[in-house]
């Protein structure tokens, strides 16, 4: 028998019973439709988180105090004070590093800031005017932290914009006017432009001060929280990574580098954790959607059984007139596999169509992978050959006679 | 004219077990089928014709015994050699029709070819030339719910001849038809058994059964008559009074 034959009588046969068939199609349509979508869904998120990293600042590494496994012992060398401004200094300085051409020294903390009538709680960053260039933030009206203001502590202050809404409303220019935080007032010189992004990633919902300002006017520390690095192209991450390393554990005096007061991270390593969360988020959801489509093929598999019930007798006429076992299962799981092939590609159109709607939702990025498409297409034949496997072959199997007599 | 016989079948039992109960269905039946032969299988129910036919069409194995059909032994074939023996060897025409619903009479007619491995262009010629003989090339293109049952059995004779069997089994092929089709039916063996085809019969009915040569009666399992061996027999006694 060809195969267009079987695959015509098949057809001709699913068509006779179409609320049958349609409905044993929907369970393989929604698992592999909802796969589709949440890969998809998944991947954009990851697309999106990657890119929002990305523009907190390109080729940036971190310093941070503390050894990289926080906690229990280790937190007893150096704590968090071990970074300070000459450090930094440092660095800038050092003729051993070639590969870096940014030092930004900062020192962060929330505090609860109020004006006038309102207050707001939030990140003050106390930065130097390198900060601007090394995470890519620029002024959307006033001026930035200067190096003057940082020379002689003026007591200025630059807004991110969620904090000028907090603060005086939407839209409002609050440049001249005047901000409290820890007692201390403080003149608004500029206000930054929006970078988007929410949560631990929010660059709106930030006041800048100059460093000094905050150690020792606000907040009385002679410590960074951190030390942020623009190193010279991408491709350099890594000697700069070494290069910073190296330099401070020798300024630190600590020989054995898993004993390191501070740790370095890259924003690839950043994105790489992210990647590896939100990875593991997305399998979760196909997981998820693959018990759909397992639970699909099992309906499948009951109406392949109903059905060789059903035609018993023809199965049994068929094997009288002379189709051999083989005849018959392939007759079968030919049925089944246009059943899930059919509903593989009903539910890939309609998980393309739920992935754009979502994109268009939640204003993320449509991505939709060739593979993913692949993968519905190859797992709805698959799952046609597995839950037809056994029907197929309890038809195959039965005896003719016993078929004929069958009412 | 060949002298080989189409049917032997020598010393045939059937027995069904289930757990407590042992059936003879079929109780050593031994007899002989010659080609062109037209035959009546009759008996009351429960004499074991059913089971007999069904050893005959290779749709069933007996359980002790030999039977060799066209040369062939077949008793002790696997199933997909039964399959290929009854595609081949034997075209059946049941009592019920057993057409495919909702199918064309063409497409009925061709399903045997498929089955043997038929070129596409040659199975649809051929099952037109059949469908013309039982006369029904008008109705090629209704499907077998749309035809009454004497022309849908008529089909199913244009089936079984398809592939030009060695015998054509015919199990109560007027059970289910009304009286004046199931003579158009009997006319259609008569005039195949009259071309040289061999045909074995079942059924209850003793006017049906006329219309055959030899009539075997069955009984208990057993050939309590067979019509072949009276005249064997008078044969025979004509031979002794010759002497």
């Amino acid at each position: 028998m060809e195969l267009r034959e079987i695959i015509s009588e098949g057809l001709g046969t699913l068509t006779l019973n179409k609320t049958r068939t349609g409905l044993a199609i929907l369970g393989i349509v929604i698992g592999i439709g909802s796969v589709i979508a949440l890969v998809s869904l998944g991947q954009a998120t990851q697309k999106s988180i990657q890119e929002q990293i990305q523009s907190l600042g390109a080729n940036l590494l971190t310093i941070q105090p503390g050894a990289v496994n926080e906690g229990g012992v280790r937190g007893a060398a150096g704590g968090r004070t071990s970074l300070t401004l000459e450090d930094a200094k440092a660095i800038a300085l050092s003729p051993e590093i070639t590969d870096i051409q940014n030092v930004s020294p900062e020192f962060s903390r929330r505090a609860q800031v109020t004006t006038g009538g309102s207050n707001t709680n939030t990140q003050i960053v106390g930065a130097t005017s390198e900060y601007a260039p090394v995470h890519e933030i620029a002024v959307s009206s006033g001026t930035f932290i200067s190096q003057r203001d940082v020379d002689s502590m003026t007591k200025v202050a630059v807004l991110g914009p969620q904090v000028v809404s907090d603060l005086f409303g939407e839209g409002a220019n609050p440049i001249g006017k005047t901000i409290r935080v820890s007692g201390k007032t403080l003149n608004i010189v500029g206000v930054t432009v929006s970078k988007g992004g929410s949560g631990f990633l929010n660059r709106d919902d930030i006041i800048y001060v100059p460093l000094t300002t905050a150690q020792k006017v606000l907040f009385g520390a002679d410590y960074l929280s951190s030390i942020a690095l623009e190193a010279k192209s991408q491709n350099v991450m890594t000697e700069a990574q070494n290069q910073v390393g190296y330099f401070l554990l020798a300024r630190h005096k600590i020989s054995d580098v898993t004993q390191a007061d501070f740790s370095i991270t890259s924003q690839q390593d950043i994105i790489n954790t992210v990647s590896a969360t939100t990875g593991t988020f997305t399998s979760l959801l196909s997981g998820i959607a693959a018990i759909s489509l397992l639970v699909g093929g099992i309906g499948i598999m009951n109406i392949m059984l109903v059905t060789v019930t059903e035609r018993t007798r023809e199965i049994g006429l068929r094997k009288a007139l002379g189709a051999k076992k083989r005849v018959i299962t392939t007759q079968f799981l030919a049925e089944s596999i246009i059943l899930t092939f059919s509903g593989g590609v009903i539910g890939a159109v309609f998980g393309i169509i739920a992935s754009y709607v979502i994109s268009r939702l939640i204003n993320s990025a449509f991505i939709i992978s060739p593979s993913s498409i692949l993968l519905a297409f190859v797992v709805s034949a698959a799952i046609g050959i597995l839950f037809g496997w056994y029907p197929a072959n309890k038809a195959a199997n039965l005896q003719p006679i016993e078929a004929l007599r069958y009412e | 004219m060949d002298n080989k016989p189409i049917i032997q079948a020598k010393h045939l039992t059937k027995i069904y077990k289930t757990d407590t109960l042992e059936t003879v269905a079929v109780d050593d039946v031994s007899f002989r089928v010659e080609k062109g032969e037209f035959v009546a299988i009759m008996g009351p129910s429960g004499s074991g014709k059913s089971t007999l036919m069904h050893i005959l069409g290779a749709l069933d194995k007996p359980t002790s015994g030999e039977y060799i059909l066209d040369e062939e032994k077949v008793e002790k074939l696997t199933d997909d050699e039964l399959a290929d023996i009854r595609n081949r060897k034997i075209g059946f025409v049941f009592q019920a029709f057993n057409l495919l619903p909702r199918t064309t009479t063409l497409k009925n007619v061709i399903l045997p070819m498929i089955y043997a491995g038929i070129p596409r262009e040659e199975r649809e010629e051929r099952a037109k030339k059949f469908l013309k003989m039982v006369g029904l090339e008008d109705r090629m293109n209704h499907t077998s719910n749309q035809i009454s049952g004497g022309q849908q059995q008529r089909v199913a004779i244009a089936r079984a001849l398809v592939l030009n069997p060695s015998i054509i089994l015919a199990d109560e092929p007027t059970g289910n038809i009304a009286s004046a089709q199931a003579e158009e039916i009997m006319a259609i063996f008569q005039k195949l058994n009259d071309e040289g085809h061999t045909i074995i019969m079942i059924t209850h009915e003793s006017d049906i059964a006329e219309h055959a040569k030899r009539v075997i009666h069955l009984k208990d399992g057993k050939i309590f008559d067979d019509s072949s061996q009276h005249q064997q027999r008078i044969a025979k006694s004509k031979d002794s009074l010759v002497i």
